[in-house]
């Protein structure tokens, strides 16, 4: 398991004691941690078990219950695909198909070079522009006959290839 | 259960009693509805009790013999199950599991630990440790109470009969058997016997049909320990040493502060437990006495304790040239080690006696080791002979006795006045812990036990049903505590030192307790361990 760096670690331990002495503190702990970190790691679970008194087996129910959280660290860019009822019937499948192929992240996992995690997401809300799929919180429709989100990936790939190659 | 004026059917558990209330349990609607319950609850369970350990003692098979539940209702998918027996100890399989919780409350509210958990949600809910890991890769310390709380065989110790099976069957082995104390107050229960019966000589009778070549009792082990760990606790009282000090004889409670307070390490006892020391004895000095080459020397050893199977694969308790002890069998174990060589009944052997050559006498100190308390209470026996000079003339502690979470007590020893307490369970151990952390703690000795009681609940005893258990509370340890202070009782020496068998060994081999060879052979080191370990 990877070691969590010194930031993070501060970063936890902040936001665990600003909640401590609320009410219910372990799922606002938790949310937080998933916005600042993009995952929940072991150490978060442990400090907020902790405070809560809890066992870090608990928090982790907790984190497993709630489709939100996640207990994997995500990739540098997150895709979601709806897989709604209406997306689903205009060809999601296809859709997540392709972009497991382009990014090679399997489905709610991320990929091995840590650059793309694929989600696959209940209703967006937006069945009139099925299917749906949204790149770091910004939407394409009719993504299947429309190459916006293929052309957008692939932008990515290339930009943080360059990147790589001048650091 | 149906209650008159209320439309739908209550839950029996959580609907309050009021005054003139009417209830029907076995009305037809209530039968057919537990009936269903049992039913969708069997819908995803995997069904091959036949070959399950909890065969004949489950609760579920029980529910499903009462509803009169002959068929499978419902067929269907099945919640994809973890099966984990990556510890020593401790069998994980949740395809058997029916989500009671019973495991996860007795870890955190007995041990007050909390390994288990809930994890993910609906169809696919599952109890388990932390990422469903191995309870070797957690802060587990294997005591087994969630095993003995589990209805159905979702949790189950790790058998060691074929291995032990194998031995007894290599005519190159010496294989010898020693039984703990506690098991003698429980193995009866498999046998049909009421909760608490004594069945020392039966016992013995049927190990040594099973073909082991010695049995002996881990209770002149047991007398060891006090040796060593009385001579410890004189020279750490004489010398300055850390105080209090901790009994090492639970291994579960040793798993439990190298996780969670191993800043108190110094504090515990460097002494082996009773079965290692004995283990360590026969591999040395026994095996010279007889002229056997210690590496054809296989030792079993029969406990009441899941823990004992990781201890005995500890590096640190390695000292020797061996591992001291081989094989490990829960008292379940070795009820089915019994029944598996057709000894379905054990009443109809006489009473016999355990070997006897060279390590064979013990104590009635030596027997109250399997109860909280008798560790204790046994110590001070010993250490109080050793500072009167003469023999006691009430070797009964009792306040050392009963079944209280923590017992403390103030005793005389030769003019100075020293605290003692005796605390088992985590739970009840925690604060008791803290204060020594602290610094405020008052006490010079405290035992310590990793299972509510001492060993006659632990982990590898005997299960009793959650109905059963219910209905008698915690009588049924103290029906087994009794039991082993009736044989203290029967027993003509009741203090460890007056084993002349070990006082023998003493002269010839170790010298004297605490001298170098008794400290590389019966003590060890114990060092902090990390709560998750997980690659």
């Amino acid at each position: 398991m990877e070691k969590l760096n010194g930031e993070a670690l501060r970063k936890i331990d902040e936001i665990v004691a600003r909640h401590k002495d609320q009410a219910g503190p372990c799922i606002e702990m938790l949310h937080e941690v998933q916005n600042e970190l993009g995952y929940i790691p072991y150490e978060a679970m442990e400090k907020i078990a902790e405070a809560t008194g809890s066992s870090p087996a608990e928090v982790y129910g907790v984190v497993m219950f709630y489709a939100q959280f996640t207990t994997e660290p995500k990739g540098k860019h997150v895709i979601n695909v709806c897989l709604g009822t209406a997306c689903y019937v205009k060809g999601a499948q296809q859709l997540i198909d392709r972009v497991e192929k382009l990014t090679g992240a399997a489905v709610n996992k991320t990929s091995p070079d840590g650059l793309f995690s694929l989600d696959a997401t209940r209703c967006l809300g937006a069945c009139g522009l099925a299917p749906v799929c949204i790149i770091d919180g910004k939407y394409y429709g009719n993504a299947l006959v429309n190459n916006d989100f293929t052309n957008e990936i692939r932008r990515i790939v290339r930009e943080e290839k360059k990147a790589g190659a001048n650091a | 259960m149906e209650v008159k004026g209320a439309r739908a059917l209550l839950s029996a558990c959580t609907t309050p009693v009021s005054e003139g209330m009417v209830v029907w349990t076995n009305s037809e609607r209530a039968i057919r509805a537990r009936k269903t319950t049992v039913e969708l609850i069997m819908s995803n369970h995997n069904k091959n009790c036949l070959s399950c350990k909890r065969n004949l003692n489950c609760e579920l098979q029980k529910l499903c013999q009462e509803l009169g539940i002959r068929e499978n209702r419902f067929e269907g998918e099945y919640t994809e199950p973890t099966f984990e027996d990556a510890s020593p100890g401790i069998v994980r399989d949740t395809s058997k599991c029916v989500l009671c919780e019973r495991c996860i409350q007795t870890c955190k509210k007995v041990q007050g630990i909390g390994v288990l958990g809930l994890m993910n949600r609906g169809f696919k809910t599952k109890v388990g440790p932390i990422y469903d890991a191995g309870f070797n890769a957690v802060n587990c310390m294997q005591c087994g109470q969630c095993v003995t709380a589990c209805p159905v065989g979702a949790l189950t110790e790790k058998e060691s009969i074929h291995e032990v099976i194998e031995a007894i069957n290599d005519p190159d082995k010496v294989v010898i058997c020693q039984t703990a104390p506690a098991v003698r107050a429980s193995l009866g229960e498999e046998f049909g016997h009421r909760i608490g019966t004594l069945v020392t000589g039966k016992m013995v009778a049927a190990l040594k049909r099973c073909g082991f070549d010695r049995v002996y009792d881990t209770n002149y082990g047991a007398d060891m320990t006090i040796m060593e760990e009385g001579t410890e606790l004189l020279k750490r009282i004489q010398n300055g040493g850390v105080l209090p000090m901790f009994t090492s004889c639970s291994p579960g409670w040793i798993k439990y502060i190298e996780y969670e307070y191993p800043d108190l390490l110094p504090h515990l006892s460097s002494a082996k437990s009773p079965h290692m020391m004995f283990g360590a004895a026969l591999k040395t000095y026994w095996a010279q006495k007889n002229n056997i080459d210690p590496s054809k020397i296989f030792v079993v050893s029969i406990m009441p304790c899941i823990a004992k199977k990781t201890e005995i694969l500890r590096p640190e308790c390695k000292t020797g040239e061996y591992q001291d002890v081989d094989a490990v069998l829960t008292t379940r174990e070795a009820a089915r080690l019994i029944k598996m060589y057709g000894m379905d009944n054990i009443d109809i052997f006489e009473d016999e006696k355990f070997d006897q050559d060279f390590c064979g006498e013990y104590t009635g100190a030596g027997v109250i080791f399997g109860t909280s308390g008798g560790v204790m209470e046994a110590a001070l026996r010993t250490v109080k002979q050793i500072l009167d000079g003469k023999p006691l003339e009430n070797v009964d502690f009792m306040e050392c006795r009963g079944m209280a979470g923590v017992k403390e007590a103030e005793v005389d020893l030769n003019g100075q006045k020293i605290w003692i307490a005796i605390t088992s369970s985590m739970s009840c151990a925690k604060p008791l812990l803290d204060e020594v952390r602290a610094g405020t703690s008052k006490y010079t000795f405290i035992e310590v036990m990793g299972c509510p009681g001492g060993c006659i609940n632990g982990g590898g005893q005997s299960i009793i049903s959650g109905r059963k258990k219910a209905r008698i509370g915690d009588e049924y340890k103290v029906w087994r505590m009794e039991t082993l202070y009736e044989e203290d009782k029967m027993m003509p020496k009741r203090v460890s030192m007056d084993n002349a068998q070990m006082q023998d060994m003493y002269t010839e081999f170790f010298g004297e307790p605490g001298s170098e060879l008794a400290e590389k052979l019966l003590h060890t080191t114990y060092s902090p361990k990390k709560r998750f370990d997980i690659e």
